[in-house]
């Protein structure tokens, strides 16, 4: 059973980052303090500059191709072929970024010069959040009561259910959608809220190992002393799991959010219509438009930066728990 | 009020291994006994578990062995789907361009995946810079290939500027049948370099530090002590990342939706967006299915050989 696991049994070997008992300072550190003594300090200092130069090389690279994209949804469009190779916008303006959420008014002289796609961005954008939220909150609540269970409380068959959940993840995504797809449109749910967030609405098995793993972890003493207290479990269950591992849901949340801010396949299948089309799916219909000629590279731009926004936001306010959270599950 | 409360408040030890009363009325055990809860807790995660996968999985074996286009009424017709299917030399094609997909995707992404987390682990550990190669990891596979997309435009792309200016001339990488392959496998490099690294920077995190210290001693350089200490220590990390990237590369479909749409001349029709045109294109759902559970086994074996070759389940660090 946990040969089936990868995820859960890597989360405990991992340790914090614990100061200065990394493994490389304990190697690097004494030469440093003592360049003269020991081994060829000039060689060594090289290798240093040229680990520092590959790390920074890697940092350009990633974020490189995600500063051209802002370049130009920032360019004007008029410019691209001039500036293809300039790294700065030229005459910027944030005209695309209003274009394609349309903040501009229809009649504007400039809306009608170029070959500018159609695109209701805003609408996407909405429909994305909408989409977020109704996959995301009922999928931790009640992802988190399952966990619970089956890491807290005995019951008839708990680990046949867990085991098949766990033998659930190893089935491709692919083959499940296929009846899935049949059962949301003999349900009328196409191109519904409903029919594309109902997949991820009551449950995903990454949710459940990962706070199940939680629970294992933190001592049951509080909930024991809760349940002599007379508590029955839903109160423990309220009032002293959920409390207790705020931090842990937090993360599960962010996680969860990312992942279904950027989903595509599925939404794609049930969710084309221009009305409930998610970011994703409005880039790719955005795009599919203008196959034929040249694409409207400053309005698909435009596009994939607000589609970025919100997910850097989150990066930014949550650095730390989204890296080392990642680090230890490796969300798949 | 005050009397509602009563009860609660005088009744000592309302729970627990010897209830009291109370605990005949079938509401007081749905609180208390703990499988009664444990049921209540899990049954919206099971009632979704039974509904989108289990209930699913043996429905999708089922349309497999079916002729149907969704219109009509499924027809049962055996195992045909799978005969047709060993018969089929797009289906064989589309593995072929798979498989390839994962072999330029894989070992690029490893060695990249180590090199940065080794790295890290011995120069900056700081978050700041875990984030930024994170980063592409967040960003959805579609905005991901779009960009791409748009930096190698033949035309206006920043990419094709650059090369340009350094001599080489334009390059049509999503168009050139030989380059459309290798291009898709780039960007999912660049998307999960990040990821990869943090994972192993995690295992390299957990090996003790006297370890290495006592190569140290032994004389072992920075060399040594990588192939000889941390490339066994982290087996572990490595089968994961190994078994789930390979697993997800072999499920590639966003990326190519977005840009190559199966093309050129079908250089980038792999087994998913074989099973899409399939199965949501040209409706054929019973051959569908029948294509995704051939993928099923193929990753199914594919898992099995690699635990068993890394023998996953052991750790020298015990």
């Amino acid at each position: 059973m946990a040969k089936l696991d990868p995820e859960v049994t890597h989360v405990p070997k991992a340790r914090e980052d614990a100061g200065p008992t990394r493994p490389g300072a304990s190697i690097r550190s004494p030469s440093r303090r003592r360049p003269g003594g020991g081994g060829s300090p000039s060689r060594f200092r090289f290798s240093v500059w040229v680990g520092y130069g590959i790390l920074a090389v890697f940092a350009i690279i990633s974020l490189g191709p995600i500063w051209i994209a802002f370049k130009t949804a920032l360019s004007d469009s008029s410019t691209l072929f001039t500036g293809a190779s300039s790294l700065l916008p030229q005459h910027p303006t944030l005209f695309n970024l209003e274009r394609v959420i349309g903040l501009i008014n229809p009649t504007d002289p400039r809306l009608q010069q170029t070959s500018f796609g159609k695109v209701d961005f805003y609408r996407a954008l909405m429909n994305s959040m909408a989409f977020t939220l109704l996959a995301v909150v009922p999928q931790i609540a009640f992802s988190a009561m399952a966990a619970y269970a089956f890491a807290r409380l005995r019951f008839y068959g708990r680990r046949l259910i867990f085991f098949l959940f766990l033998a659930a993840t190893m089935i491709p995504s692919v083959v499940l959608f296929i009846p899935n797809f049949i059962l949301i449109k003999d349900l009328g749910w196409l191109n519904t809220y409903q029919g594309m967030a109902a997949p991820y609405a009551l449950m995903t098995p990454f949710a459940v190992f990962f706070l199940r793993q939680m629970f294992l972890s933190t001592p049951r003493e509080l909930e024991e002393s809760a349940l002599i207290d007379g508590a029955c479990y839903f109160t423990i269950f309220f009032r002293v799991v959920l409390p207790v591992h705020r931090s842990a849901l937090a993360t599960l949340t962010i996680l969860a959010s990312i992942n279904a801010w950027n989903e595509f396949f599925w939404p794609f299948l049930v969710g084309r219509d221009r009305s409930v089309q998610v970011m994703a799916v409005a880039i790719n219909s955005f795009r599919a438009q203008q196959a034929g000629g040249v694409p409207d590279w400053s309005g698909l731009m435009a596009c994939t930066v607000l589609g970025i926004v919100p997910v850097a936001i989150l990066l930014v306010l949550f650095g730390r728990k989204v890296v080392e959270s990642l680090q230890y599950t490796g969300f798949r | 009020m005050s009397v509602h409360a009563q009860p609660k408040v005088t009744s000592p030890q309302p729970h627990a291994a010897t209830p009291p009363r109370r605990s005949f009325s079938f509401f007081h055990a749905l609180r208390f006994r703990e499988s009664y809860c444990a049921w209540i807790f899990i049954a919206p995660a099971l009632i979704g578990f039974l509904t989108f996968y289990l209930m699913p999985a043996f429905r999708a074996l089922y349309i497999s062995l079916t002729d149907w286009n969704l219109l009509r009424v499924p027809k049962f017709i055996g195992p045909a789907n799978f005969s047709k299917l060993w018969n089929d030399p797009n289906f064989w094609n589309s593995m072929k361009v798979t498989v390839l997909y994962v072999l330029y995707n894989i070992p690029i992404q490893t060695v990249i995946g180590l090199l940065l987390a080794v790295l890290l682990a011995r120069l900056g550990r700081s978050v700041i810079l875990r984030s930024v190669i994170l980063a592409p990891y967040l960003i959805a596979n579609v905005i991901a290939a779009i960009i791409w997309f748009w930096m190698l435009d033949p035309l206006l792309g920043f990419g094709n500027a650059v090369l340009q200016w350094i001599g080489i001339g334009r390059i049509p990488f999503f168009t050139d049948q030989q380059l459309a392959l290798p291009t898709i496998a780039v960007v999912n490099i660049w998307r999960h370099m990040g990821l990869t690294a943090l994972l192993f920077y995690t295992g390299i995190q957990a090996i003790p530090r006297d370890i290495y210290e006592a190569a140290r001693i032994e004389g072992a350089g920075a060399w040594r002590s990588f192939f000889g200490i941390t490339l066994p220590l982290i087996r572990p990390t490595m089968v994961f990342v190994l078994v789930t990237s390979i697993i997800g590369s072999f499920q590639v479909f966003d990326s190519i939706a977005v840009t190559t749409l199966g093309g050129p001349n079908y250089a980038t029709r792999t087994i998913v967006w074989y099973i899409y045109e399939n199965g949501f294109v040209n409706f054929r759902m019973g051959y569908a299915s029948a294509l995704s559970c051939a993928l099923f086994v193929c990753l199914a074996i594919v898992t099995l050989v690699q635990m068993r070759i890394l023998r996953s389940g052991q750790s020298e660090l015990g």
